[in-house]
C-alpha cells in the first residue's frame, strides 16, 4: 500500500437518491480516493449500484430518477447545469455487470473511446493505444492474431476483459465497475482481480461485489451498504477484521444477505 | 336440406356421446377408476366416429352424386344433339336445370321440358338417398362404436388418434392449397410458353407487351409478350415506394426507440401501425384524387410535363403505406438490441447519436435489412395502388414523370378484361408465377437474416 494517497478523487456528502416514490438512497457520504480500490459491499437491492452510477451521471438515463446532495470530482459538481455528462463520462469510465461487447471487432472495440473523443491522431498512434489497453487488460496474447474477429466471439472472460481494455482506452481517471466478475468463472475472475490491483495505480478504482472475499482481495477501502443507507465505510481490514457497526458484522460473517 | 342433414349429423353424433358416456359410468360398476378411459373419452371417441362417418359419406354423396348427373344428362343431351359445341350442351342443361327449379331459363323448348323433368326427379332421388345414407351412416358407426364400450376399451388412446389426425389433416389443407396454387402457377405458365413456341426469352426480354391484340383463336403473337416494360415499371415504382418508406420508416423507428418518451411513444406507434389498417383501395384513390394532381400542377408549374398517372405519384403513395411496415419491425429489432450496449457506449462517454449510429444501427442490421426486403416484396405484390394510380399502357422508360404500369396491373387487366379466361390466363398466370417467384426468394433473403439476428442475441 505505499503508493495510496490520502488525496480525495470523488468527494460525495448527503446524497439521496429516489426512483420515483422510491427512496433508493438514504444520505449517503462516501470519499472515494484517488489511487485506491474501493469496494461497494451489501445484500441485493441495497442501492450500492445506483450509487455507483451517480458517480458517472448513468442515471440520467432514467428519467423517474432524481439525485440531491453533492458529488463532487476534483472539487467540482458533477450535477452541474455546466457539466457535460458525456465529457464526464470520458473521465469516469465504467465496466458493466455482464460483458458487452459491440457488435464489431475486437479492434474497433477498443478503438470505440478513442475514436468518439478524437484522443489520436492517425492510425499508428491509435493501433498503438489498442495494444495498450489490450495489454494492460491482460488479453493482449490471447487476441492480438485475431484483432479483426468480432468481439462478441470471444470467451467470457476474455469479453470482460476486452471490456476493460475498452475502458482503459478512453483514458479515465476513474474507473467504475458493476460486479465485473459476477459473470466468470475462478480463473477469469482471478485474472479480473489481479488487473483491478494493477489498474489502482493509475485510476481511482470503484468495485461494486457480492462476493467479500473479493473485496478484501482487491481493495483498501470498504464501504458497507444496508437497505439504501451507507452503514459503515473504512479501510478494508478494519471492515472485515473489526467492524462497528453489528449489521455490518452479520453480513460479512454471513448471518443474513 | 344438405346443410341441414349436416347439423342432424352433429346432433347425432352428440347424442351418442351422451349415450357412450352413460354406458362407460354403468361398465365402471360405480368405482370410476376402474375405466381405463374417463368416461368424456368413451363419449368423444364414439361421437368422433359417428360425425366423421356421417359428414364423409355426405360430402362424398353430395358432391359425387352430383358430379355423375351431370355426366349423364350431358351425354343424353348430346344424344339428342349430336352436331351441338360443348357449350351449347352446357346451356341446354343449366336451363333445364332452371326450370326444374322453378326459375327463368333462356329459351323454353320441348328438349329442356323433357330433360327438366327428368333431371328433378333424378335430383329428388339423389337428395333423399344422400341424407338417408349419410344419416344412416353415422347411426351404424355409432351404434357399433357404442358396442366396443368397457372397462378395458382404450378409449382415450383411440379418441387421441382421431383428434392428431384431425389436426394434421388441418394442417395438410394449408400446405396442399399452398401446393395446389403453386402446381396450377407452373401448369399454366408451361401452357404459355408452349403456346409461343417455349420462346422463353421473348417473355422475359422482349420490350413489347400487348398479349392480347389480334388474337382470336387463342394463338399469341410471341413479338408482343415482351414482359420487360412491367418489370422495368414495377422496379420504378417500388424504387420510388422505398426511397419514401425506408428512411421515413427508419428514423420514426430510430425516434420512438430510442428518443421519444414513454408517452409519446405510448400513442405514437399505435397511430402509425393504424396506417397499415387503411385499406390499400384507400391508398389508391388517394394517389390517384389527390397526389397525381398535385405532382401534376406542381411539374406543370416547374415546367415539366407530368402524366396524369405518373410513376411517381404511384410510387410515393406506396412508399406511405410501407412506411409502418418499416418503421414497426425496425422498432422492434431496435428495441431488441440490449440496453447493455447502450449502457456500455455510454460509459464510454459516447453522446445519443454516436452510440445509436454506432452500436445501436450496425448490431439492428441483419434485422432492419429483413424489414427493408419484406417491405421490398410487399410493394412488388401490391396491386390496388397501382390500378388506380399508374398507368395501364406498357412503357419502357426511365422517368418518373411518365405513367409506366406494372406486373401486378396487367394481370388485372388480363382477368377482368372481356377476353375469354382460357386465353387470358396464360400470360397473366406466368406474370403471377414470375412475381411468384421474386418475392419468395425476397422472403427467404429476408428470413435468413431474421435468423441470423436471432442467433446473435438468443
Amino acid at each position: 500500500m505505499s503508493d495510496m494517497t490520502d488525496t480525495v478523487k470523488i468527494s460525495t456528502k448527503n446524497v439521496d437518491v429516489f426512483y420515483g416514490d422510491n427512496h433508493a438512497i438514504n444520505d449517503v457520504s462516501v470519499d472515494i480516493l484517488h489511487n485506491t480500490v474501493t469496494a461497494f459491499i451489501g445484500p441485493s437491492g441495497c442501492g450500492k449500484s445506483t450509487f455507483l452510477r451517480c458517480l458517472n451521471r448513468m442515471n440520467d438515463t432514467i428519467d423517474s430518477c432524481k439525485i440531491t446532495g453533492d458529488l463532487l470530482m476534483d472539487g467540482e459538481d458533477i450535477y452541474a447545469k455546466s457539466v457535460d455528462p458525456v465529457q464526464l463520462r470520458a473521465k469516469v469510465g465504467m465496466v458493466f455487470q455482464k460483458p458487452n461487447p459491440f457488435p464489431k471487432s475486437i479492434f474497433d472495440n477498443v478503438a470505440y473511446g478513442p475514436r468518439i473523443h478524437g484522443l489520436v491522431g492517425n492510425k499508428t498512434d491509435l493501433e498503438e493505444v489498442v495494444e495498450k489497453s489490450l495489454r494492460r487488460a491482460a488479453i493482449w496474447k490471447e487476441v492480438k492474431d485475431r484483432l479483426h474477429a468480432p468481439g462478441t466471439s470471444l470467451s467470457g472472460g476474455q469479453q470482460q476483459r476486452l471490456c476493460i481494455a475498452r475502458a482503459i482506452a478512453t483514458a479515465p481517471e476513474v474507473l467504475l465497475m458493476d460486479e465485473p466478475a459476477s459473470a466468470l468463472d475462478p480463473i477469469a475472475t482471478a485474472q479480473i482481480e489481479e488487473l483491478i490491483d494493477e489498474l489502482r495505480h493509475n485510476y481511482s478504482v470503484v468495485i461494486v461485489t457480492h462476493s467479500m472475499q473479493q473485496a478484501a482481495r482487491v481493495s483498501q477501502k470498504t464501504a458497507f451498504f444496508h437497505l439504501g443507507d451507507m452503514v459503515e465505510y473504512g479501510d478494508t481490514s478494519t471492515i472485515f477484521t473489526n467492524p462497528v457497526d453489528q449489521r455490518t458484522q452479520d453480513y460479512i460473517t454471513g448471518r443474513f444477505g | 336440406m344438405l346443410a341441414l342433414t349436416a347439423l342432424l349429423i352433429v346432433g347425432l353424433a352428440i347424442g351418442f356421446f351422451i349415450l357412450s358416456r352413460a354406458k362407460a359410468i354403468s361398465a365402471s360398476q360405480g368405482v370410476l377408476a376402474n375405466l381405463h378411459s374417463r368416461p368424456s373419452y368413451h363419449g368423444t371417441y364414439v361421437m368422433l366416429w359417428a360425425m366423421i362417418v356421417g359428414l364423409a359419406l355426405l360430402l362424398a354423396l353430395a358432391l359425387g352424386w352430383n358430379a355423375y348427373l351431370h355426366a349423364k344428362f350431358i351425354a343424353d343431351i348430346r344424344a339428342v344433339l349430336p352436331d351441338a359445341r360443348d357449350i351449347q350442351i352446357n346451356l341446354v342443361l343449366s336451363d333445364a336445370m332452371a326450370i326444374a327449379a322453378g326459375q327463368v331459363s333462356s329459351k323454353i323448348d320441348p328438349l329442356r321440358e323433357a330433360t327438366a323433368v327428368s333431371f328433378a326427379r333424378a335430383d329428388a332421388v339423389r337428395i333423399w338417398a344422400t341424407v338417408a345414407i349419410s344419416l344412416g351412416g353415422a347411426f351404424i358407426a355409432g351404434v357399433v362404436g357404442m358396442r366396443n364400450i368397457s372397462a378395458d376399451w382404450r378409449a382415450r388412446n383411440r379418441s387421441e388418434r382421431i383428434i392428431r389426425g384431425i389436426l394434421w389433416a388441418s394442417a395438410a389443407v394449408a400446405v396442399l392449397t399452398t401446393l395446389g396454387i403453386v402446381l396450377s402457377l407452373i401448369f399454366e405458365t408451361f401452357n404459355f410458353f408452349a403456346s409461343i413456341g417455349w420462346r422463353v426469352d421473348k417473355f422475359l426480354f422482349g420490350t413489347r407487351w400487348s398479349p392480347l391484340s389480334g388474337v382470336h383463336d387463342g394463338q399469341m403473337d410471341m413479338d408482343k409478350v415482351g414482359a420487360v416494360p412491367l418489370f422495368a415499371g414495377t422496379l420504378m415504382i417500388t424504387g420510388i415506394a422505398m426511397l419514401v418508406a425506408v428512411p421515413i420508416g427508419l428514423f420514426a423507428a430510430i425516434y420512438l426507440s430510442d428518443f421519444a418518451s414513454p408517452k409519446v411513444r405510448a400513442w405514437a406507434k399505435p397511430m402509425l401501425e393504424v396506417l397499415a389498417g387503411i385499406p390499400t383501395v384507400v391508398y389508391g384513390f388517394f394517389a390517384a384524387i389527390t397526389v397525381a394532381p398535385f405532382i401534376r400542377n406542381t411539374g406543370e408549374a416547374l415546367g415539366l410535363s407530368v402524366a396524369s398517372e405518373s410513376a411517381l405519384a404511384a410510387g410515393i403513395v406506396m412508399g406511405i403505406m410501407i412506411i409502418p411496415f418499416i418503421s414497426s419491425l425496425s422498432d422492434d429489432v431496435i428495441n431488441a438490441v440490449p440496453q447493455s450496449l447502450r449502457d456500455g457506449s455510454y460509459g464510454l462517454g459516447a453522446t445519443k447519436a454516436e452510440t445509436i449510429r454506432q452500436v445501436v444501427l450496425p448490431a439492428a442490421l441483419p434485422g432492419i435489412v429483413s424489414a427493408v426486403l419484406l417491405g421490398v416484396s410487399r410493394a412488388i405484390g401490391e396491386t390496388m395502388i397501382v390500378v388506380m394510380a399508374a398507368g395501364q399502357g406498357a412503357n419502357l422508360t426511365a422517368n418518373p414523370l411518365e405513367a409506366v404500369t406494372t406486373v401486378t396491373v396487367q394481370i388485372v387487366m388480363l382477368i377482368t378484361g372481356d377476353t375469354e379466361a382460357s386465353t387470358a390466363a396464360g400470360p397473366a398466370f406466368t406474370l403471377a408465377f414470375t412475381l411468384f417467384c421474386i418475392t419468395l426468394a425476397l422472403n427467404i433473403l429476408a428470413l435468413r437474416f431474421v435468423r441470423k439476428y436471432r442467433e446473435k442475441y438468443d
